[in-house]
């Protein structure tokens, strides 16, 4: 597993994928941090927490969409699944990279309520701390969601797509509740809804529900990657 | 020591391998030949835990690579058809990434030094793959195999793309590893095997025709009764004279290869050898042989001359009535084909 975190870790600061992404991410939050918080001169995150949500649904999958792909493509995987190592610790050093380098992007915001404590002297620890870990929990899941769309196609423009297909559908959950009139389905639809869940987050509640949810999903995620890899030695 | 019992693989409804069954014993260099598409690669992608047979089982040291893969898997260098490397890496950084990725514990620079003397890439240690030849990419992809120093490699076309000095050198180091390692090697080129292999398994459409010693099989293909001659001399004469010898099956001219020079394609009787009364008869009548050579057999003559059960020393009988149903399943199918098209 070690070794292959390490060489997607080079891999990501090698390409310009990563500096890309990392970049977008700041100056994205970075334009929010200054409207929102600075010129309106109010300490208040949540606002700032809440409109990553939209920017992550696009950039994650461009984070995720080679990890698998392009081991398939270029026929890396044969060493990859040839050599002796279980499948979990192949999908999970390449996971563990990806949220590396999420991790340093959400490092930002610590910046960011540094410079808040700095200029107002006051700021809601716990709710800082429930925002991230929301956050930390959203990027669990869609980058999980990522990976299992790149282990499923060799191209890495598809990968993206479906990646992004499939935070689409989670974001989408609440409109297609919305529209559900059977109680039962509509409140099994809304559970289910990942904006509801992380928006509360981002409003300083921490639900353990929310949380096993998001850890679920995520799981889930990396069980059905372990499972194709597992599959496609059975095609 | 590698066990294969009736490994079968369907893709779909095409049958890659069909029930393929043999052994391979400690310290062997086995050869692994046939055309493309026979199930070469399939059966090493098996053998190596990449993809799993339909039926059958295949057994590395005695572990099953589908019911203990991570333990199968430690003991095999596995060279694919397309060495696996990554191309932003350095040659290096990919050795050193493979050899935490195989958990190997031997000393690190030491090993992976040696193993660069070994194929020759110490020279382009620090290099990016992507900037390298074609032939030290199938290097670098030996090299990757050989790291851990497992006791069995699998190496498929090994030799693909290189030229010719580098196909002596890889040959060479394979016979070097066939001393410590018990090799499997795949190709469609006849000579390449003859030159590396103890034994050789011929397999075509996924089913094994032969299966013996690479002696055995040298003969069958050096035994062979026909001629190939250039003959200065007026052709209609040339052909009649050699007909006249005994023993002389057919006579065919072939080419006009210099002007008014052609060359004779000349069967022969099995057993029977015409030079010498050939040579006295065209000098008897003053036309000269300007040439004069055995025609190689190519592995189409080979698989022919196995699957029309000619006289050849299987020591695997039930290979060759393996052959013999499939030819005659392949003359039903001709049959088949013909009524279709009336």
């Amino acid at each position: 597993m070690g070794a292959i975190f390490r060489r997607e870790m080079k891999a990501y600061f090698t390409s310009p994928i990563a500096y890309i992404f990392i970049a977008v991410f700041y100056v994205y939050t970075g334009y929010f941090f200054v409207m929102g918080n600075i010129y309106s001169g109010t300490t208040e995150m949540s606002n700032l927490f809440a409109t990553v949500f939209t920017i992550m649904m696009f950039l994650l999958p461009l984070l995720t969409m080679r990890l698998f792909s392009e081991e398939k493509k270029q026929k890396t995987e044969q060493a990859l699944l040839t050599a002796p190592v279980n499948l979990f610790e192949i999908v999970f050093g390449k996971y563990l990279a990806a949220m590396v380098v999420f991790l340093i992007s959400m490092g930002i915001y610590i910046i960011y309520a540094l410079v808040l404590y700095g200029m107002a002297g006051n700021l809601s620890i716990a709710t800082f701390f429930g925002n991230m870990l929301g956050l930390l929990l959203l990027g669990m899941a869609f980058i999980s969601a990522g990976i299992f769309a790149s282990v499923l196609t060799e191209n890495q423009i598809v990968s993206a797509i479906v990646g992004f297909i499939f935070n689409m559908l989670m974001y989408m959950i609440d409109v297609i509740a919305a529209s559900v009139t059977v109680a039962p389905i509509k409140s099994v639809l809304q559970s289910l809804s990942f904006y509801t869940r992380y928006y509360e987050f981002t409003t300083g509640i921490i639900n353990i529900g929310s949380v096993i949810f998001f850890l679920s999903v995520a799981f889930i995620f990396n069980f059905l990657t372990v499972r194709v890899l597992e599959k496609r030695r059975w095609g | 020591m590698i066990e294969v019992k009736n490994l079968t693989k369907h893709y779909g409804q095409k049958k890659a391998v069909n029930d393929l069954s043999f052994t391979v014993n400690d310290g062997e260099i086995l050869g692994f030949l046939g055309p493309n598409g026979a199930g070469k690669s399939t059966t090493m992608n098996i053998l190596t835990g990449y993809i799993s047979s339909t039926e059958g089982q295949a057994l590395i040291n005695g572990v099953d690579i589908l019911e203990e893969p991570t333990k199968a898997k430690k003991e095999i260098g596995y060279l694919p058809e397309l060495p696996p490397l990554y191309l932003d890496m350095t040659v290096r950084e990919y050795l050193n990434f493979i050899y935490d990725l195989k958990k190997c514990k031997l000393p690190r620079k030491a090993h992976l030094e040696d193993i660069c003397a070994l194929v020759k890439i110490t020279d382009v240690y620090d290099r990016i793959i992507k900037n390298l030849s074609k032939g030290y990419k199938q290097r670098v992809g030996m090299a990757q195999a050989l790291v851990g120093n497992p006791p069995i490699l699998i190496l498929d076309e090994p030799t693909v793309g290189l030229d010719p000095m580098q196909i002596i050198e890889i040959r060479t180091l394979i016979k070097k590893l066939g001393k410590k390692h018990t090799v499997i090697l795949s190709s469609h080129i006849l000579s390449e095997i003859q030159a590396t292999c103890d034994r050789i398994i011929i397999i075509d459409h996924g089913t094994i025709v032969a299966d013996d010693t690479t002696e055995n099989l040298t003969k069958l293909v050096t035994n062979d009764n026909k001629l190939i001659v250039r003959i200065d001399g007026p052709k209609e004469e040339v052909e009649k004279m050699i007909k006249g010898i005994s023993g002389v099956v057919t006579v065919r001219a072939d080419m006009e290869r210099e002007p008014g020079i052609f060359e004779y394609d000349i069967e022969v009787a099995e057993g029977k050898d015409i030079r010498r009364e050939l040579f006295k008869r065209v000098a008897d009548r003053s036309w000269y042989i300007l040439g004069m050579k055995n025609t190689e057999l190519t592995l189409e003559d080979i698989f022919l001359k196995i699957t029309m059960g000619e006289k050849v020393v299987l020591s695997n009988e039930k290979a060759s009535e393996k052959a013999v149903e499939e030819l005659d399943k392949m003359s039903e199918e001709n049959s088949e084909e013909k009524e279709s098209e009336e």
